[in-house]
């Protein structure tokens, strides 16, 4: 039955020790818990905020920083066709000018060597017709010293040119 | 560096262990001093009394012992020694203050001293009767007479302890969320500020609303203040394990506290549901008022129902875990053998229910708390 029985002691002495840690508490603990624990959700939400707005920031910049990569690089490309295209070109135009070039050279210098050759082979006629000329003369004059052998050869000669016409 | 700072930490843990340690045995001086004659010293007197214990072990005495209150807190028995710290015995008799160590009162005898006419006033500690264990004081013509009784008994000494322990706690957090502003939480503030915020978010604030702020300090300092008791009467060793929230005048007072803000701060809303419940038929109102006494009645039998739960589950509680343990030496007297089998058993089973002690005891104080918060809220109700 004492289980049961609320003492009046205790009633007293419960009531004072929960009054006094009541008022104690609530005075001069749980406000400063309270307030704090509200300041930093307060500043926590704000810091949230604060970081989203910065990520959205950074967002739209990194959107802009990406788009005028984009554009960069598009432009690059262009720049880099332009370029490969003007280069082409140019390196096409030279090529043929080199080769009109070199067939021009080619052509001068064949026409060249044909005159050279021309020259030479002209030359050579000469000197040809001068060394027979001589070498007759040599065996002209050698064979020739004696009057009946002249006179032979010429008849021979003679017999030669009517016999040409005869036969003509 | 890193020795350096867990040196440091060591310390302020040991310092602060050793400051709760100083704090608690603040009362030990004034327990166990020597007894003085002057009345404001007789106050504070008590001391350790050794004294013989019979031989045979009785589990209900030995369960009730811990269960109920007593004038001298029993710590061990020694050597068929009872070891314990004898409380102060505050009286108030016949216009007048006495105070005295329990000691005196043991196994009957009688204490006498002077009253302020010079007259003998004798108190004593029936054995039976109807003020069995309890103080008394014997008049002339030998009728027994119970005075106005506020000694500090076990519970009270428990409690004093635990409130001590709960303010300086939270002074240390509360100093800590100054000191460590714009911080993450440490320590004892870490440990105690998801509480705090479980109390707010999970309690406070969906059973009361906007206005919760209001009722907020109650319903942390009712949580804590039963948090705390509950473990700390878990704890076997003095100067904790007495069975505060276990007695049903302590959750008397905390549910009379629930009732009274609930009652006091009630809006118009809350005594129209009362007294002119809405949706319910005129004739249940009119001729004879049912509804407005069922009402009435729920509303008184809510903190006694409050009283109750917490008591019965912290006591219950209590019984169990000594049970098991009593067992352990019921088997022993019969046998050694079988003491020893039960002991293991015994062990296994009282962990067990410790552990579902430990639980109880955050659940119980959950619970307390909530049911205050929804009668919070429905004394704060505004619109319907």
């Amino acid at each position: 039955m004492e289980l049961i029985t609320p003492d009046f002691g205790l009633l007293f002495w419960m009531t004072l020790a929960f009054g006094i840690v009541f008022f104690v508490l609530a005075k001069f603990a749980f406000p400063v818990i309270n307030g704090m624990l509200k300041k930093r959700e307060e500043e926590i939400n704000a810091s949230l905020e604060n970081a989203k707005r910065i990520k959205d920031e950074m967002d739209t910049v990194q959107e802009k920083a990406q788009q005028i990569i984009t554009q960069t690089r598009e432009e690059c490309d262009k720049m880099i066709a332009e370029t490969r295209h003007i280069n082409d070109t140019y390196s096409e135009e030279s090529k043929r000018k080199a080769n009109e070039e070199k067939n021009r050279i080619i052509e001068s210098a064949k026409e060249t060597i044909e005159h050279e050759k021309m020259a030479a082979v002209t030359e050579m006629k000469n000197q040809i017709a001068d060394i027979s000329i001589k070498v007759a003369e040599k065996i002209l004059g050698k064979h020739l010293d004696s009057d009946q052998e002249q006179l032979d050869y010429i008849n021979r000669l003679l017999q030669e040119i009517e016999d040409k016409n005869k036969n003509a | 560096m890193k020795y350096d700072f867990i040196l440091k930490n060591n310390i302020r843990r040991f310092t602060l262990t050793l400051s709760f340690l100083i704090c608690s045995l603040c009362f030990l001086p004034t327990l166990f001093s020597a007894e003085n004659n002057s009345q404001s010293e007789r106050l504070k007197e008590a001391e350790v009394k050794l004294e013989e214990v019979e031989e045979k072990f009785d589990a209900g005495e030995l369960i009730f012992d811990h269960i109920l209150d007593s004038y001298d807190w029993h710590i061990c028995t020694w050597k068929g020694k009872h070891i314990s710290v004898n409380l102060p015995i505050i009286v108030y008799s016949e216009g007048e203050l006495f105070c005295f160590s329990s000691k005196h009162l043991h196994h009957g005898h009688q204490y006498v001293v002077k009253d302020k006419n010079g007259d003998d006033a004798v108190f004593e500690i029936p054995s039976e009767g109807k003020y069995e264990g309890k103080v008394v004081r014997i008049m002339s013509d030998g009728s027994q007479i119970r005075p106005f009784d506020i000694s500090i008994t076990k519970t009270v000494c428990g409690l004093l302890i635990s409130c001590t322990l709960l303010i300086i706690v939270f002074l240390i957090v509360a100093k800590s969320y100054s000191k460590n502003e714009e911080r993450a939480p440490k320590g004892l503030q870490a440990l105690i500020e998801p509480l705090v915020i479980y109390v707010r978010d999970e309690i406070a604030r969906p059973n009361i609303g906007k206005d919760y702020e209001k009722y907020f300090p109650y319903l942390l300092t009712v949580f804590f203040f039963i948090f705390f008791n509950n473990f700390l009467g878990l704890i076997p060793f003095f100067p904790f394990g007495a069975n505060i929230t276990g007695n049903i005048s302590v959750t008397a007072v905390l549910a009379l506290f629930t009732f009274c803000l609930t009652t006091f701060t009630g809006k118009k809303h809350y005594y129209q549901d009362i007294f002119n419940t809405p949706g319910v038929p005129w004739w249940l109102k009119f001729p004879l008022p049912l509804m407005p006494v069922i009402e009435v009645v729920g509303c008184l039998i809510k903190p006694v129902v409050l009283a109750i739960r917490l008591f019965a589950n912290i006591t219950a509680g209590h019984i169990v875990i000594l049970g098991f343990v009593s067992m352990i030496f019921i088997l022993g007297e019969m046998s050694v053998v079988a003491g020893g089998a039960m002991s293991v058993l015994s062990v296994i089973l009282a962990v067990f229910v410790d552990f579902l002690e430990l639980l109880v005891a955050y659940v119980q104080a959950y619970v307390f708390t909530l049911l205050s918060a929804i009668y919070f809220g429905m004394a704060a109700k505004v619109e319907h």
